[in-house]
């Protein structure tokens, strides 16, 4: 076991520099740069060009020195917990973001706690009641939650909250709470709003996941081991969660690699329909006016979440699931 | 031996020698019915067809797939109006339902026109029904004109509003263009961006996956590396940051390549993965070895012997990402960061549609949903039909 966590410990480390490094290329693809755009902006207007803060600018982005030498400076600060300098917002990233990162990580925490609580009964109910009316109705929800993209199912839910019941539903807590220091009144906020954007981005997720259990369960249940057990007068209650349920639980924490990056892509255009404070918006703009540094941390955030995520989930079913092989798969 | 009983007996009343003259037909014994034989020498593509007709869910959504896809090739002539026909008049109009029957009276399918008038307290235009006003729709009419795809110039439409009349069936957006209109040709680019994307990620998919599970060792452990770290970022924020930096000055057509060019680069993960493992299973099988042993090339048994065994299983996943290309390009288009006007896209159409001020005033700038749901759904159920039906033989 402790060979199997250093491997993926050892795996994750490029894995991660690589990403850095292709955020990197991405912040610095596009031709010019804030600062020279800035400086346009300013002559434009007349307004004086303040030497002095430019000089500052220049300094806190090395831009006077090579591309390879800049990004030493980029990652070497991101491990220190620096994450730059905004200068859309012109102040140091980490500043910028306050709150905002452990909201993303709130509301995408609890998006797969909501798809798990949601699609493990249903999950179940639609492999054991196979063809029946109510597993066709089920069937054909899932497919129209995969169906429907999170940020239309956002706008229409805000539409409907605002003409039937005349509420708006937008925002992670109460307005006054925005700025405030964290209390408990905040959290009881925030616990109030975060059912709308869990309910929103995690529709397709449970959707999937209700089709991958059905269809693991439904396999098991075919399974001469599951026969046997009926046949020696178990019960069937008792038959499913003795033997097949216990192995087609292994997509519930296999799929959080294949559900993380979908919660956080879903929770980045949902937050701008339904205006939370998490990433997303904040992304959204720092691209828009080619903020790069402010863009490139988020990103590099949202990458290493997943990468970090994927990285416990497995070590989680390889704790869970002895079959699974903790030696690398050899090919010829 | 000699002496047995039996063979005395036998050599006494001998049979005549007899072979008949005509050819042996093996089936004379068991004879096939005309259906059995048509059952056994069906080709696989034939019987993945039986196999697929059996989903009827999957036929329906086949047929309206290409229903939907044949209207772009004549959105000139399904759409009322032209695509950029601004009516100042009917600015935010809402929908008008078609009626057949006036007063108990029959005139055919028909229209109610609008009064107008803005409440000078709220600012808000009031579109009112004159019942007095009956419009009856004009069919196979002339209308706006248009240049149909820009080569032949025409303006002949299926539907027209009544002459001076209007008929904006699904509404109008705020500079009063039709909204039908502007859906049927929004068609033509979320349809085929699906298409073009898909055809980007087969492409890069079958090469790499190809690679990596034929030749195995570094070229797969490289591959799969690559594949992990693609897969590590979230989808949407890396296509924002990449759709954020093409540049402003490119023209509308380079950036609906741009666009489907990153859309098919992160994509084809998935399908490479399955390329990979199939070929590390088939590569095993005796065809394979046979093929390799008469001398054939690498790249022969990959396309000729390999490749054809789970190329029906490659169509249905295929079909099956379809979806998430035509939902990235209207997230994207959505935030604007995707295409832009003069490109019209359903997701620029949703664009309009993002201030919840607006869509709770205006809710049928919403519509566009509609044909985004109905095809992502088809293409999901049509892909699952297909999937059932790759492997006819079980």
């Amino acid at each position: 076991m402790f060979h199997y966590i250093m491997r993926r410990v050892l795996i994750m480390i490029p894995t991660l520099i690589v990403i850095s490094a292709v955020i990197f290329t991405i912040i610095k693809l596009p031709p010019g740069d804030y600062l020279s755009s800035y400086i346009e902006t300013l002559r434009q207007s007349h307004e004086a060009v303040d030497e002095q803060k430019i000089a500052f600018l220049r300094a806190q982005f090395h831009l006077d020195e090579p591309a390879w030498r800049q990004y030493l400076y980029w990652v070497s600060g991101l491990i220190r917990g620096d994450l730059g300098y905004s200068a859309l917002y012109d102040l140091p990233v980490s500043q910028v973001v306050g709150d905002k990162l452990l909201l993303t990580f709130i509301v995408s925490f609890s998006t797969i706690v909501f798809t798990w609580i949601v699609a493990f009964p249903i999950g179940v109910y639609s492999a054991t009641h196979q063809y029946s009316v109510s597993d066709y109705g089920l069937t054909f929800l899932g497919f129209l939650g995969l169906a429907t993209p999170n940020f239309l199912l956002a706008l229409v839910l805000l539409y409907f909250a605002n003409v039937h019941f005349g509420i708006a539903i937008g925002g992670l807590m109460e307005p006054k709470y925005l700025d405030a220091p964290w209390s408990v009144a905040k959290m009881v906020s925030v616990l109030q709003h975060l059912w709308i954007p869990v309910l929103v981005i995690g529709a397709a997720g449970t959707a999937g996941m209700i089709r991958r259990l059905r269809a693991n369960l439904l396999d098991e249940l075919q399974k001469q081991y599951f026969v046997t057990a009926r046949a020696k007068g178990l019960s069937p209650f008792r038959a499913l969660i003795k033997y097949p349920l216990r192995m087609s639980l292994n997509p519930f924490i296999a799929d959080i690699g294949a559900l993380l990056p979908h919660v956080i892509s879903g929770a980045a255009v949902v937050s701008v329909v339904l205006s939370l404070p998490t990433t997303g918006p904040m992304l959204l703009d720092a691209l828009r006016s080619q903020d790069m540094y402010l863009a490139g941390s988020f990103l590099m955030f949202m990458a290493a979440l997943t990468v970090v995520g994927v990285f416990l989930s497995d070590l989680a079913l390889a704790w869970l699931d002895p079959r699974i092989r903790l030696e690398g798969g050899v090919t010829r | 031996m000699i002496g047995s009983p039996r063979m005395v007996a036998e050599t006494a009343e001998r049979l005549p020698h007899y072979v008949a003259p005509e050819p042996f037909d093996p089936h004379s014994v068991e004879k096939m019915t005309a259906e059995q034989e048509r059952y056994y020498l069906a080709s696989q593509w034939r019987m993945m067809w039986w196999k697929l007709k059996r989903h009827r869910l999957a036929v329906i959504s086949g047929a309206v797939l290409m229903v939907l896809y044949g209207s772009i090739l004549i959105s000139e002539f399904l759409a009322p109006y032209g695509l950029n026909s601004r009516h100042n008049d009917f600015i935010f109009a809402p929908p008008q339902h078609v009626h057949l029957f006036d007063n108990g009276r029959f005139v055919g399918p028909f229209v109610y026109g609008y009064d107008y008038r803005l409440d000078m307290k709220t600012l808000k235009r009031v579109y009112t029904v004159d019942f007095a006003k009956v419009e009856p729709l004009r069919f196979f009419c002339r209308g706006d004109g248009y240049w149909y795809w820009g080569l032949v110039e025409s303006n002949i439409h299926l539907l027209c509003p009544a002459d001076g009349g209007t008929a904006f069936l699904l509404g109008t957006d705020r500079l009063g263009r039709d909204m039908l209109s502007r859906i049927l040709y929004g068609a033509r680019i979320s349809l085929t961006i699906g298409i073009v994307g898909i055809s980007i990620s087969f492409v890069i998919g079958l090469t790499l996956g190809g690679l990596a599970g034929y030749y195995g060792g570094w070229i797969d452990s490289l591959v799969q590396r690559l594949i992990e770290i693609i897969r590590s970022f979230p989808e949407l924020p890396l296509w924002m940051a990449l759709s954020a930096i093409l540049p402003v000055n490119w023209s509308p057509l380079l950036v609906y390549f741009g666009i489907t060019l990153i859309l098919g680069m992160i994509d084809w993960t998935g399908l490479g993965r399955a390329v990979r493992s199939k070929l590390l299973a088939l590569r095993e099988e005796d065809f394979a070895t046979a093929a390799m042993l008469m001398g054939a090339k690498p790249s022969r048994i990959i396309t000729r012997h390999l490749l054809p065994s789970f190329m029906s299983h490659l169509i249905a996943s295929a079909t099956l990402s379809i979806p998430s290309m035509i939902l990235g390009e209207t997230a994207l288009s959505f935030l604007g960061l995707g295409l832009r006007p003069p490109i019209t896209s359903w997701g620029v159409l949703l664009n309009e549609a993002q201030n919840i001020n607006v869509v709770a005033l205006y809710p049928w700038l919403m519509l566009p949903v509609v044909p985004v749901i109905i095809t992502v759904l088809a293409f999901n159920f049509l892909g699952d039909g297909l999937r059932d039906a790759a492997d006819p033989y079980r």
